[in-house]
Parts: structure tokens; C-alpha cells; sequence
């Protein structure tokens, strides 16, 4: 092909193209409520689908990472088009918070939730719960046999024994309550430790979930839901097991995530409406069977094969207390754990 | 195209003594001489090999040299944290081939940031290889110069620009790039403005890093500008470009493609295949095809329009650059390019921040999108561009001009043709990035705009690394084809 020709092509193709993609924006005009979504879509799109069917409004959700979300609606200021927020962790809700941009929620919606699980400002609800938790290979650790406590893995016992996922954001927030809890000089110990006595790191909780299943360590530390999760794709020999450590240690966070509206949003009403929704019975429902998360909802039981939310003492820390994860970083830095 | 750097301004204006502390905190500096430790690194491996693809693939008779080109530059397309985790998975410990600890930390990073960035030089150095002037080697060669002694002293002086130009290309994509360094969990500047947004929320230490980051290109700008300065390579005989007489590799050949085949094996077959055993686990979950061909769709639309919207803005200060260099064009030329130096989620959010206040009727629309990322990756196209423009010799142009013909006739009918393999060479390589590209498109494109590098992220950020395989692999093949175009169209 000639020069030319191909310059002509070129052309043609770009113009053509760009007349179609002007033409596909036209369509796009902002009838729905649109909702920032740091939840993946394969595990709450079925809700929104649900709700759309009940509730006649219609939803634009934009998928992203939820720290990501934050600080684009942080960008965004006053104009943004979102009019309500679904974040993956406390930490993204509380900075959002600080910022300002949420409008309150009403009491009645605040309070179908147990305090510990939403905003003291009262401006975002948790929506679910998971739990820290230590897996271990059923195979060769009865369950008796697994420590109480997270301290207890850095005895000579464990050497080699453990796995942990430095990366993920589950593991780098109970790293951030143990130094609420335990402080500072106790952390940066523990994670000494921990190091020394072979502390395996994986790239994510479910690469660590399945190193348990085949053997590679014995124990690990999880978040629940992502050995129920195998259990129900597996079936009940599924030879990872878990087990809630006792209650006032760092190790048994309970972390949320959670809603809020956008006080930018001129849909107040339907916002309101999708909130509801997700505190409603039947969607509770579903983050117990289908993401195998805590409800928080009172009167919704709680996935099958894990102790109810309010037996499993939770250590006493504000969640919203654990946005400083930036030092949380530089003690994992220091350590050499990331 | 300088709107980053007029965000990053007025983020930091804001709180100017935030900004400062974040700058002076102790390890500011520390990091910033490990990243341009790796940036110069990878660099000069990555120059290494390119200049040595290109040459075989245009200047010697390598069987099936068009289609190496292509291979070698293919590894490009995946995004490359995807890519640092495949090599993870297969080199790594607990690895399916083999077992290298150093993978973790500035040997992994410099070995995976070099295969991904290669294809930056390579292809700008192969466009400007295939239109310089054969005369000037033959004659060399005809008086008894060895093939490699040609290599040294008479195409490598011509191929300068080119493989400046690229070299910075790739410094700056190692400098800017997040999601290799955090896979391969190597300390750097870049990790430190992800977290300064996503761990601690703070856009003012984020926006004063960025900054300082912006001035380390401009350092690295002038440096490349030296590099290059006094070389016009234009070709020493007028008239029509003319094929140069290959190489005889001979007893060579052997050598030559043995080194084609491990590059090839390690940038691309070794991701294809661990991407291929992953897929077939995928497969039995039933993947959604008809929503995986949507997303090949839209990624070839993204990637053209940024390619061809890049190719048409970068046109004026190509032929500024190329024809009026001085200081003014220098400047003109780095603030056009500042956008590139600075990690996406940066440059996204700048656009996020200007995009609704200035542009709201655009705002979240395919438009703001080809935008943000033809001020992402514009000195992609601005610099092979420029390269190739160079390399027309002013006197064709005035010879055209002295029979009779007008400024314009004179452009369409010689200057474009004869820059038109390196300009395809720059679009190709913003296709390339923009197919990949993810902040830009996660928070700037229409609501349910979904691409492959989308899907990519969607599947592996809510299940293990394995699920993105599908995806990754069409993404591979969907971008096969306009590579090849683009890289065979100079001869």
C-alpha cells in the first residue's frame, strides 16, 4: 500500500470513527442517579439491577477503585455528577467525610445500623461487615490448636508456618489498629517478628487462600469471606478453615463498607431510596449469601459457618480512627514486610 | 496540554506549606535517585536492544524480519502491572518455570520495566533506520568497512535523534509508571504519589511530588536535547527513498535469530502462555464474550481516535521543532509534554479537575477521554514525528518550491510522504499506551464504557490475578493486526 493511500485510509478511518463517537455521547444524557461504585460490579451489580426493577429509577454506576473514587469526587467539588458513593473501606467513606461532601443522613436510616458500624458525624452507614480472621489447613491443625491471639504467631512453633498479604487493604487496617490498640512499638515488633520467623507474603488474599489449600502454609491471615467463598464453590471438605481469635485482639477488626450521599446531588429523594435499599432486609440478605459478608441490618442473620456479628468481640477501636494508613505504610516499609 | 502542570499549580497554591513538607520529608530524595537510577537503567538496556531489533529487522536479510518486528513489539500492549505479575507468576518464587529471587526489588523492575519499554525506541529507531540514505553506508562498505564498523561510525551517528528520543521516552515511562514497581515491590517515586492519594488522602503532597517529578523531566529533556543537538541526518542525495541492500547475516543468521527468539520467548511468549493456562481455567467459567468483544471494540475506537487525534495535534510542534528549533520551540516542545512524565491516576484526576469546571457538556464523554490521553501521551507521537521530519532534507523541499509549486503542494506532495513512516511509528506507539491506559478510562469515560484494559482490572481486582487472562489475551490479539500495519507500512 502506498503511502498515500494509507494516509488517506488513516483518515477516512479516524474521521468516520470519531463522527460514530460523537454520535454514541449524544445519547448519553444523565436521566438515572449515578452512583460511584469502589464495590466490584460482579459482586453488587445484581443489587443495583434488583433495584432499579423495584424502585423504577435508574442507576448509572461507574466502576473504580474506591481510594481512587474518593479523590476524583474530592476533584469533582460541587459540580460532581455523582449523587451517591459506595465505598470499599471506612477509610475512603471518613475522608470524604472530612471533606465535607456527604449530606447528613436521616436518624432513621443511621439507626438501623449498630453505632460501631457507621459515621459519628452521621453522614455514611456500613452496608456490610467482614472480619479478620486466621485461616488454617484443616488438614493438619485442628481448630483448637489455632492461637488466640495474632501475637502468638511468632513463636518457634509457626517458623514457616504463616501466610500473610502485605499489599492488601484488609491486612494493612488491622496493621493500623494494632497500633491504635497496642501501639506503635508493639506493631513495629510484631511485624519484626512475624518477618523473622518466615512469614510467607502473598500477592492477595485469595492467592494466600489457595496456598492454604494446597499446602503451602497452615495458617493465614484472612479476611472471612474469602474462605466461605471456596466453600461454596467446593463444597464442605474444602480443607481451609477459620477462626475468629479472641475479641480484644487487633486481629479480630471487624471492617465495614458503606454508602453515602453526595450532598452535591440534586436527586436527594432516589438517593435516599437506593441507601434504604441497601440496608433493607432482602439485600442484607444477599451480602450474607451471596458475598458471604456480615449483614449490619439489625435482625438479618449471618452467613452459615461463622459466629454471629455481636458474639465475636470486636477490639475497641473507632473505625474511623484507621485513615492513617500512610503511617501504617512507612511502618510496613521499614520493616521490610512491603 | 500543560493543564496537569495548571492543576498540579493550583493544587499546590492551595497549601503551599503542606507541599513543602511533603517535599523535604527524608526519603523524597532518597527516592528520587533510586527511580532515576532504574529511569537511566532501563534506558540504556532498553536502547541496547532496540537499536539491535531494528537493525536486523530493516538492515539485514533475517528471515521474517517484518513479523519480528511486530512480535518484539507486541509485549507492549499489557499493562504492565498485569505483565510484572505474569513474570511474577513465572519467574518468581514458587515460579511455574523457574525460581529467581531478584525478581522482587530493582533487578525484577529494571529486567520488566526494560521488556516493556523497549518497543518505545524500537519502533521510532526502525522508522528513521528504513528512510535514512543508503548511499552513505554502501560507500563505507565499498571501501572496506565491516558491517559492524558501518554500524558504529555511520548509521549509529545518523540514528541519534532517534534513539535519544526514545530513550527519554522510556526513562519517562519508567519514572511514571505505578504498576510494575508495585508488583515487583520496588520503592519509587511513583509509589509514594499513589499512596499519598490512596492511603493518606493528601492531593497536596501528591500534587508536590508530581511537580518535582515534572522538573526532573525537564532535566532529563535538556539532557536528551544535547544528546541530539547539530545532527541533521538528512539524506545526502536527493530522490526517491530507495531500499538499502541488506546485510548478508551469513553464518550470523543463526546467532541473530537465536537472540530474536529469546527476546521474543521472554516478552511475549512467556506472558502468552502463562495467560494461555490461566484462560483455560477461565474458560470454564463461562466468560461473556459478547461483553469481551464490546470491549475489543472500544479499546481499537480509544486507541485509534487518541492515536489519530495525538498524530493531528502533534503535527504543528513536530514541524516547529523540526524547523525552527531554538529555545522558544524547546519549551513549547516540554510543556507539551509534561503530561507524559506524570502517573496517570495524576493526570486523570488533573483532567477531572479541569474537565468539570471548564468543559462540563464534555465531562465523562468519549471526547474528555481522547483528550486526557492525547495530554498523556502526546511526546509519543511529538518525538517520531519530529525524528522523522528531520531526516526530509530542506533542500528536496526547496527544490519542489523552485518549480513552481506553493507551500502546500510542496507538504502534501513531498515533506508528509517522506515523514509519513515515522509519524505511523508515534501513532503506533500512543495506540499501544492508550489501549492499556486505565485511570483515564475508569473515571473519565461515559458511564459503562467498558474497554479491555477495564475488564483487565474489574476481573482481577475482585478475584485472582488468572481471571483478567481472557481479556488480556484478545487484548493482545486485537492489537496484533494495526501493529502490523503500522510497523511493515515503510517499505
Amino acid at each position: 500500500m502506498s503511502a498515500r493511500k494509507l494516509c488517506r485510509l488513516a483518515l477516512t478511518t479516524s474521521l468516520v470513527s470519531t463522527a460514530l463517537a460523537l454520535a454514541a455521547c449524544g445519547g448519553d444524557d444523565n436521566n438515572g442517579l449515578t452512583v460511584y461504585s469502589g464495590r466490584n460490579e460482579d459482586l453488587v451489580g445484581p443489587l443495583f439491577e434488583r433495584f432499579e426493577k423495584e424502585s423504577g429509577v435508574e442507576l448509572n454506576v461507574r466502576y473504580a477503585d474506591t481510594a481512587e473514587l474518593a479523590s476524583t469526587l474530592r476533584e469533582e467539588g460541587e459540580g460532581s455528577p455523582a449523587d451517591v458513593f459506595f465505598g470499599q473501606d471506612a477509610g475512603a467513606l471518613g475522608a470524604l467525610e472530612k471533606e465535607q461532601l456527604f449530606a447528613p443522613l436521616p436518624p432513621a436510616t443511621l439507626d438501623g445500623v449498630p453505632a460501631r458500624y457507621r459515621s459519628t458525624g452521621g453522614t455514611w452507614v456500613g452496608t456490610s461487615a467482614r472480619a479478620r480472621v486466621i485461616g488454617f489447613d484443616t488438614r493438619k491443625v485442628q481448630e483448637d490448636a489455632v492461637p488466640d491471639s495474632v501475637f502468638e504467631l511468632v513463636k518457634p512453633e509457626y517458623r514457616g508456618k504463616v501466610g500473610w498479604a502485605p499489599t492488601n487493604g484488609s491486612f494493612q487496617a488491622f496493621v493500623t489498629a494494632m497500633r491504635k490498640i497496642s501501639g506503635e512499638d508493639v506493631a513495629a515488633k510484631w511485624l519484626a517478628d512475624m518477618k523473622a520467623n518466615g512469614a510467607k507474603a502473598y500477592d492477595s488474599n485469595i492467592v494466600l487462600r489457595d496456598a492454604i489449600a494446597a499446602g503451602e502454609v497452615e495458617l493465614g491471615l484472612l479476611n472471612h469471606y474469602y474462605v466461605l467463598e471456596a466453600r461454596e464453590a467446593d463444597g464442605a471438605d474444602y480443607p481451609v478453615g477459620v477462626h475468629f481469635v479472641d475479641g480484644k485482639d487487633p486481629g479480630a477488626l471487624v471492617n465495614v463498607a458503606g454508602v453515602g450521599v453526595l450532598k452535591s446531588t440534586d436527586r436527594s429523594p432516589d438517593a435516599q431510596k437506593l441507601v434504604d435499599f441497601l440496608l433493607a432486609q432482602e439485600s442484607q440478605q444477599y451480602f450474607a449469601t451471596e458475598t458471604f459478608e456480615y449483614p449490619l441490618a439489625q435482625g438479618v442473620p449471618s452467613p452459615v459457618g461463622v459466629p454471629a456479628l455481636d458474639e465475636i468481640a470486636n477490639p475497641d477501636v473507632d473505625l474511623a480512627d484507621l485513615d492513617d494508613l500512610a503511617g501504617t505504610l512507612a511502618l510496613l516499609e521499614k520493616a521490610g514486610v512491603l | 496540554m500543560c493543564l496537569p502542570l495548571v492543576y498540579l499549580g493550583i493544587v499546590i497554591s492551595d497549601a503551599p506549606g503542606t507541599a513543602w513538607d511533603a517535599l523535604w520529608r527524608d526519603r523524597t530524595a532518597r527516592l528520587a535517585g533510586r527511580s532515576l537510577g532504574l529511569a537511566a537503567a532501563v534506558a540504556l538496556s532498553a536502547s541496547a536492544i532496540a537499536v539491535a531489533v531494528a537493525w536486523l529487522t530493516t538492515r539485514t536479510d533475517l528471515p521474517g524480519r517484518r513479523t519480528w518486528a511486530v512480535l518484539a513489539a507486541l509485549p507492549f500492549v499489557v499493562p504492565s502491572y498485569v505483565g510484572a505479575y505474569l513474570f511474577v507468576s513465572a519467574l518468581g518464587p514458587g515460579g511455574v518455570l523457574v525460581q529467581m529471587d531478584w525478581i522482587y526489588g530493582f533487578g525484577g523492575a529494571w529486567f520488566v520495566l526494560t521488556l516493556f519499554t523497549y518497543p518505545l525506541i524500537l519502533l521510532p529507531v526502525r522508522a528513521a533506520m528504513s528512510r535514512l540514505d543508503p548511499a552513505l553506508e554502501e560507500a563505507a562498505r565499498s571501501m572496506g568497512r565491516t558491517p559492524v564498523d558501518v554500524f558504529r561510525t555511520v548509521l549509529l551517528p545518523q540514528l541519534r535523534p532517534a534513539i535519544a528520543g526514545g530513550a527519554l521516552l522510556a526513562a519517562l515511562y519508567t519514572l511514571s509508571d505505578f504498576g510494575a514497581v508495585s508488583i515487583l515491590r520496588f520503592d519509587s517515586f511513583t509509589r509514594v504519589i499513589y499512596q499519598s492519594y490512596k492511603a493518606s488522602f493528601d492531593r497536596t503532597g501528591a500534587a508536590a511530588l508530581a511537580a518535582l517529578l515534572v522538573l526532573v523531566m525537564l532535566v532529563l529533556f535538556a539532557l536528551e536535547a544535547r544528546l541530539r543537538r547539530g545532527r541533521g541526518s538528512g539524506r545526502t542525495s536527493p530522490g526517491v527513498a530507495r531500499a538499502a541492500t541488506p546485510v548478508r547475516l551469513g553464518r550470523w543468521t543463526v546467532p541473530a535469530l537465536l537472540g530474536c527468539t529469546t527476546l521474543v520467548g521472554v516478552g511475549l511468549v512467556i506472558p502468552v502462555v502463562t495467560l494461555a493456562v490461566w484462560s483455560t481455567r477461565a474458560i470454564a467459567g463461562e466468560p461473556e464474550w459478547s461483553r469481551i468483544l464490546t470491549g475489543a471494540g472500544n479499546s481499537l475506537l480509544t486507541g485509534g481516535l487518541a492515536a489519530g487525534a495525538a498524530s493531528l495535534v502533534a503535527l504543528p510542534i513536530a514541524l516547529l521543532a523540526a524547523r525552527h528549533p531554538g529555545r522558544r520551540t524547546r519549551v513549547v516542545e516540554a510543556m507539551s509534554s509534561t503530561g507524559y512524565v506524570l502517573p496517570g491516576l495524576v493526570v486523570a484526576l488533573a483532567m477531572v479537575f479541569v474537565g468539570i469546571r471548564v468543559a462540563p457538556w464534555a465531562y465523562q464523554t468519549l471526547f474528555i477521554v481522547v483528550f486526557a490521553l492525547v495530554v498523556h501521551f502526546l511526546p509519543l507521537a511529538l518525538g517520531s514525528m519530529r525524528t522523522a521530519l528531520l531526516q526530509v532534507p530542506r533542500s528536496v523541499e526547496e527544490a519542489g518550491r523552485s518549480c513552481g509549486r506553493g507551500p502546500v503542494s510542496v507538504w502534501v506532495t513531498i515533506t508528509a510522504p517522506l515523514a509519513i513512516g515515522g509519524t505511523l511509528a508515534g501513532a503506533a506507539l500512543v495506540f499501544l499506551t492508550a489501549v492499556k491506559d486505565l485511570p483515564t478510562l475508569l473515571l473519565l469515560a461515559p458511564t459503562g464504557f467498558e474497554t479491555l484494559s477495564t475488564q483487565i482490572w474489574s476481573r482481577t481486582n475482585v478475584a485472582a490475578f488468572e481471571a483478567g487472562a481472557i481479556p488480556a489475551l484478545v487484548l493482545l490479539a486485537v492489537s496484533a493486526p494495526p501493529l502490523y500495519l503500522l510497523v511493515t507500512k515503510d517499505r
